[in-house]
């Protein structure tokens, strides 16, 4: 598959913005993931960090050590054997608590689309998310794969504060929430699985371009499965992928 | 092993080094000092390399006892009073502290952000490989958190060395319009808008903290409405939302965001920017890309000759003239900082 040519946008001194598209694609995603697990072994000169997102990928650089026309021709060189497929990337098996306290827009998103909340579920654990990027707090997924069926546009009104953990939907997008933050999308669970914990020996589970996969649990594990997690547990298991 | 207590300290007090860079693909934002250039001429005047971590003051200031050993400390950044045992300490100048000395930061008189350097560096461990407090995290800092009275710092070093140093000549304050790139989303603007936000004069609001500077102005135009898909932000990065009015994206930022962005900050005019109080009027100018480069360059290689005019404190002529002459006030801070009585 050929690589078409990204814009090249200037984020001041320090990065460039590798721009692929405008608009939320897994044809553009796949290629910033791409991009940025190239550039992520060829440890370019000057070049500080990558973070991938939906449509790009802000390579964060050293101006003193090299520049952004280094940098782009180097990228640019490297753009035609980007690998689009991974074959297979790390996969997350993550217990999800549907419904109920845990989450309480359930019910609401499953009239909206005329289903029970069961098949709301159904078709929210069923799918096979990448993760298309990290972003707005530490650990926070932004998980692409939603089954089009149940995509519910955001909120009009924001909540102030939805808990660590959530399981959201807004507009074509879910996610995994990390932290207790503001939020207008749709609470439809909870997991106890810690995407970012301080002080665990492994800081951070899931990395953009993994595979995510929900599983529904029964309530009364929350307790348990919530003691082990903040014990430092993953409870979020690796499973083989195929 | 040195160490010195809190006896009193403003509520934004910091511990900040250059900053904690690897994670934004996390989503974890680097932090860091938000005047890297006063972190570097703190550090150098207490022998230190430029990215140690410091103690940061946010406008108000913050009164300390070593409780332990011997230390050697060093003031930079917004114009603040260093006194120690009630004596105030030269600008530019290093001090050399014993077991009960109490010394005290005062209020910034000028700019916002001032740092405490100590010679070997504080003895706190880093966290995912920075000291940098980053708040919303609850990573780095002191136990993932800011600095409160009651605190005690453990210090690398336990006894210092030689003599108290000064920093001769400092380098003047930077004037004039702050330097931007245009991008990465200029294209979403209209060329009015374009032409209003580098025409204008704009106000830093109230609402300026370590997250973000909102200014206050002429409103920016969309070309297209002000949504775009979410991507990756750097600091300085000026981004523009529905209000029209900039925002200035600061250390504690997020990693992506999905408001338009026209303009970023150069790297070595953030520093200047970032001493701006609310109440202060600033310009914009953009420059290209490689100009930036060559400028941040420029900047880097004078920081590094400030090293050659390090000298023995004492053996040089401190007198109030030649203070003034030096225009240190500010040191690289704009002048044209307008004194905000309710920062101070």
């Amino acid at each position: 598959m050929s690589v078409p040519s990204p814009r090249f946008l200037p984020c001041g001194d320090t990065a460039v913005t590798v721009e692929f598209g405008s608009e939320i694609s897994p044809a553009f995603n796949a290629l910033a993931l791409g991009l940025d697990a190239a550039l992520r072994d060829a440890h370019l000169p000057g070049v500080i960090e990558t973070v991938p997102t939906y449509r790009s990928v802000l390579v964060q650089y050293d101006p003193l050590v090299t520049s952004p026309d280094a940098l782009e021709a180097q990228i640019r060189e490297a753009l035609p054997s980007i690998d689009q497929r991974r074959a297979k990337p790390r996969r997350w098996r993550v217990p999800v608590v549907y419904g109920g306290a845990y989450g309480i827009d359930l019910e609401d998103v499953a009239d909206r689309h005329a289903i029970s909340p069961n098949e709301l579920i159904r078709r929210h654990s069923e799918a096979v998310y990448t993760v298309a990027m990290l972003g707005f707090l530490p650990g926070f997924c932004y998980l692409a794969g939603l089954d089009p069926s149940i995509a519910t546009p955001r909120r009009t009104d924001p909540r102030a504060v939805t808990p660590a953990g959530t399981i959201a939907i807004g507009g074509a997008q879910a996610n995994i929430a990390s932290l207790e933050a503001p939020s207008g999308w749709h609470l439809i669970g909870r997991t106890p699985a810690r995407p970012f914990m301080p002080g665990r020996e492994r800081v951070f589970l899931i990395d953009a371009g993994d595979e995510v996969v929900f599983a529904p649990t029964p309530e009364e594990q929350w307790d348990r499965l919530d003691r082990a997690a903040a014990a430092g547990e993953w409870v979020a298991e690796e499973v083989s992928n195929g | 092993m040195a160490e010195i207590e809190i006896l009193d300290c403003g509520a934004a007090t910091t511990i900040q080094d250059a900053g904690r860079y690897g994670l934004q693909r996390f989503g974890v934002g680097p932090a860091g000092a938000m005047d890297r250039t006063a972190l570097a001429i703190a550090n150098l005047l207490v022998g230190n390399t430029p990215h140690e971590a410091a103690i940061e003051f946010a406008g108000l200031g913050g009164r300390f006892r070593v409780t332990e050993g011997e230390i050697r400390i060093a003031l930079a950044g917004a114009d603040a009073v260093l006194t120690v045992e009630g004596e105030a300490v030269p600008p530019f100048t290093s001090a050399t502290l014993r077991a009960g000395d109490v010394f005290s930061v005062g209020p910034t008189r000028s700019g916002l952000f001032a740092m405490l350097a100590f010679a070997g560096g504080l003895g706190v461990p880093p966290e995912l490989g920075s000291l940098s407090l980053h708040m919303r995290a609850g990573i780095g800092g002191l136990n993932g958190r800011g600095l409160r009275p009651g605190d005690v710092i453990p210090l690398r070093r336990d006894r210092v060395e030689g003599d108290d140093l000064v920093l001769i000549d400092p380098p003047a304050a930077d004037h004039g319009p702050i330097r931007v790139v245009l991008g990465p989303q200029d294209d979403h603007f209209t060329a009015e808008g374009i032409e209003t936000f580098l025409s204008s004069t704009y106000t830093v609001s109230q609402q300026a903290d370590r997250m973000g500077y909102r200014l206050s102005g002429p409103k920016v135009a969309h070309a297209n409405g002000f949504n775009i898909v979410s991507d990756g932000i750097v600091t300085g990065a000026i981004q523009i939302p529905g209000s029209g009015e900039p925002i200035v994206l600061m250390a504690d930022r997020q990693t992506t965001g999905g408001y338009p962005k026209i303009a970023t900050i150069i790297s070595c005019d953030l520093p200047r920017f970032a001493q701006m109080r609310p109440g202060s009027q600033i310009t914009f100018k953009a420059i290209p890309v490689q100009e930036a480069i060559e400028a941040t360059r420029a900047h880097a290689r004078r920081i590094e000759s400030l090293r050659d005019r390090l000298q023995i404190a004492g053996s040089v002529d401190l007198s109030s003239e030649r203070l003034l002459s030096l225009n240190l006030v500010g040191g690289f801070v704009c002048a044209r900082t307008d004194l905000n009585e309710e920062f101070a």
